[in-house]
């Protein structure tokens, strides 16, 4: 059993968790993930790492309310328990030696490039960022960015926070206006992280993503992860879940994401009307 | 005077268009009456051919001898004192192929049923209540087992009886390895694995949960800092394979580890489960080993029509034939002789076919099988909404990566003595990390060598 410490709602749908984990917190580094489940007949649910804080033995997650498992998750508290927390799993963000990198992160995968750029920042780089969301109910982070990056771009879909526009239209600017980075790195909807890719390789700049694709078990068993890379197959969960972006196929990556939607979407639901049977 | 009659007591079992709608075990188990009937067919002969047959010797003339007298505590005794888990190997083992194969009253006849036997002898003792295990005085010694699959779970029981204080460090989130993520619930009840692990756990046995090592702690870290002066890998065979057909990534084309996982570790048959599973109407399980059957037996239950797909032919089926004819019995259909060229798919990403190339045999490879080569010009169909890749696997590279000097082969399997020793001191390996998916008693014939290996090893090293 693992202890909640911490529990902080970012926004209405985005929730951050700090996991009493002490042998996690040891290994863990920016870029990896963990497994967790809710509960003794949960779902094994993969999440990347928001924080970790070696000496109290913590690590954070940050994770949208999207099925049953994060619904269940959503409802527990402070000083509660989860089931199980495994990782640290998957590769860590390359951070060394990079003079200027572009962090490009959208909706809740602010949550997972805000470690990125953070290590980036420690490590000398110089951060531009890049952050976009639909609108300013669902923004989170906005100060941590601030505090680690040289350049801090703003953006929402409908215009109520930051620049109206997309990601993608912040960044062509930046490089435009003669920003030259080593690297770009994108995490956000596979959508997003297609066209900012696809925007990167017209100026030739290395662009990584993650993926956080269907995953059974995460230790490179199931095979559920699997994405075509440069024209072969890599499984998410122990040769990434980082990617060169311009290698990945993102249209195969989009189509498998539906699997099980509409099986996920019942089962949300179930739980949704369990909590209020129980408000009720 | 042994019963002569030339026939095993048949196993008494749920019936094939029962069965294959539920996920109840098949096999029911031997009566007591069966047991002894069945045992008194043994001629208990002077140089025990059938011991051996078994990768772990167990004194099969002896516990069978018990059990002909109706004394099922001392067979037992008999039995656990050569094999950790007698109730997980009296179910799947390949006894016609181990033990059986040498029995002489196979000559003329059949074998006698040792592996039904083995399975009441355990059951008889699970349904006793009020078993008490000795826990052994601990010797000191420390010893780290990574994975608690058969191989892990040998080793750790063998080394806890000789008052080792072993550690068994396990990935997910349960104990028992492939015992309880990939063999199904109708071939081995998973309450049964638990069984066996809560009596590994009364001799003394630590299970560390959600582990992963190579990540969270590496082989030196155990050794050099948590005072463990010897570590077995029974990390078993890892990442699945897929042929590298187009139309692979189809949403619908399943490794068989994963959809065995959902199923069985995940739940995913019982109403109710939170875990999805894609029930599709008509499934191709492409391969013909064990597994295949396990995937195809599987997804039967789940409602699909099922066929196995196969390039070669019956004959050369790698399952072992009771899971064959189990499989046939419960309406699976086989096509023989088609290996698949590409996974088709509809406008929106889902598998709706398979093309297929027809085969023939040729000449016999360097094993002894005969090589199948495509018919020239001859391509088929099979239409189908989901795909299970059933083809082996390749071993997981996790603990390779992190552990400076560990040698492995081409394959990929890690690199071991007759002793199951490493390249690395005080390191040994067995299972499926070593040979490639191979069966659970060979595992645990491996974990057997190691553990005493290792006990010979550290005992050495106090003199």
């Amino acid at each position: 059993m693992y202890k909640i410490v911490k529990k902080e709602i970012l926004n209405p749908t985005v929730t951050r968790m700090d996991i009493e984990a002490p042998f996690v917190a040891r290994k863990a580094q920016p870029g990896q993930f963990i497994i967790l489940r809710v509960d003794e007949d949960g779902e094994r649910v993969p999440l990347t790492v928001a924080d970790y804080n070696r000496e109290e033995g913590t690590v954070s997650i940050i994770f949208q309310v999207v099925g049953a498992s994060t619904e269940k998750l959503n409802h527990l508290n402070e000083g509660e328990y989860i089931a199980d927390f495994v990782g640290p799993l998957g590769k860590a963000t390359d951070i060394e030696n990079k003079k200027r990198v572009c962090v490009v992160g959208g909706g809740v995968g602010c949550a997972i490039a805000y470690p990125v750029a953070k290590g980036l920042f420690e490590k000398g780089c110089e951060v531009h960022s890049v952050i976009g969301f639909r609108n300013r109910d669902l923004v989170i982070l906005e100060e941590d960015f601030d505090k680690v990056s040289a350049k801090c771009v703003k953006m929402s879909d409908d215009g109520s926070w930051g620049e109206k526009g997309l990601v993608t239209d912040a960044l062509r600017a930046l490089i435009e206006e003669g920003n030259e980075y080593d690297e770009v790195i994108c995490i956000g909807p596979l959508m997003m992280m297609k066209f900012v890719c696809a925007l990167t390789k017209e100026y030739n700049v290395k662009t990584i993503v993650s993926m956080n694709p269907v995953m059974v078990d995460g230790t490179g068993m199931c095979g559920g992860c699997r994405l075509t890379v440069g024209g072969k197959v890599k499984f998410a969960c122990v040769d990434g879940p980082e990617f060169d972006g311009h290698e990945v196929d993102f249209d195969e990556a989009i189509k498998r994401s539906g699997t099980y939607k509409a099986f996920e979407k019942g089962e949300r639901e179930k739980v949704c009307n369990l909590y209020k049977k129980e408000v009720e | 005077m042994p019963n002569m009659r030339l026939t095993k007591n048949p196993m008494p079992s749920q019936k094939a268009d029962v069965r294959n709608k539920n996920f109840k075990e098949v096999a029911l188990g031997y009566t007591e009456e069966m047991a002894i009937d069945e045992a008194q067919r043994c001629l208990n002969c002077k140089n025990k051919p059938c011991v051996e047959g078994c990768p772990v010797k167990i004194h099969i003339p002896e516990f069978i001898a018990c059990v002909a007298k109706g004394d099922f505590a001392a067979a037992y005794e008999i039995i656990s004192r050569s094999s950790s888990l007698p109730a997980v190997c009296g179910r799947v083992c390949p006894q016609e192929s181990q033990c059986e194969s040498k029995c002489v009253r196979g000559i003329k006849g059949e074998a006698v049923g040792i592996g039904r036997l083995e399975r009441f002898v355990a059951d008889w003792h699970n349904a006793q209540e009020n078993v008490t295990v000795n826990k052994p005085e601990s010797n000191g010694h420390k010893v780290a087992i990574i994975g608690s699959g058969p191989s892990g779970l040998t080793c750790a029981g063998d080394l806890a009886k000789k008052g080792y204080e072993v550690t068994v460090f396990e990935a997910l989130h349960v104990a028992g390895g492939v015992l309880v993520y990939g063999i199904p619930e109708f071939r081995l009840p998973k309450v049964i694995v638990q069984k066996e692990i809560d009596t590994l756990k009364a001799l003394g046995v630590k299970i560390e949960t959600n582990m992963v090592i190579g990540k969270v702690l590496s082989i030196d870290e155990l050794m050099r800092e948590y005072g463990f002066e010897a570590v077995f890998i029974g990390s078993g065979a890892g990442l699945p394979r897929f042929m590298n057909i187009p139309g692979e990534n189809l949403n619908g084309v399943f490794s068989a580890n994963e959809f065995l996982t959902r199923i069985n570790l995940m739940k995913a048959y019982k109403e109710g489960s939170h875990t999805p599973v894609y029930r599709a109407k008509k499934v191709c399980v492409v391969g013909g080993g064990n597994v295949a059957m396990d995937a195809a037996r599987c997804a039967k239950r789940l409602g699909s029509d099922v066929t196995i797909v196969y390039r070669r032919t019956e004959a050369e089926l790698p399952a072992r034939r009771e899971e064959v004819e189990h499989a046939m019995e419960e309406g699976i259909k086989f096509q023989m002789l088609t290996n698949p060229t590409e996974v088709l798919g509809d406008e929106n990403g889902w598998v709706k076919g398979m093309l297929c190339q027809e085969m023939e045999l040729g000449e016999p490879d360097e094993k002894g099988r005969r090589r199948p080569i495509p018919k020239e010009g001859a391509m088929c169909t099979l239409e189908c909404d989901a795909v299970i890749m059933s083809i082996g696997t390749s071993p997981n590279p996790l603990i390779k990566s992190t552990t400076a000097g560990l040698e492995v082969n081409a394959h990929g399997g890690i690199i071991v003595n007759e002793d199951g020793l490493t390249s690395r001191d005080g390191v040994y390996a067995g299972g499926d990390a070593v040979t490639g998916a191979a069966t659970v008693i060979l595992a645990m014939g491996a974990g057997k060598t190691a553990a005493s290996a290792i006990d010979e090893a550290i005992a050495k090293n106090a003199e």
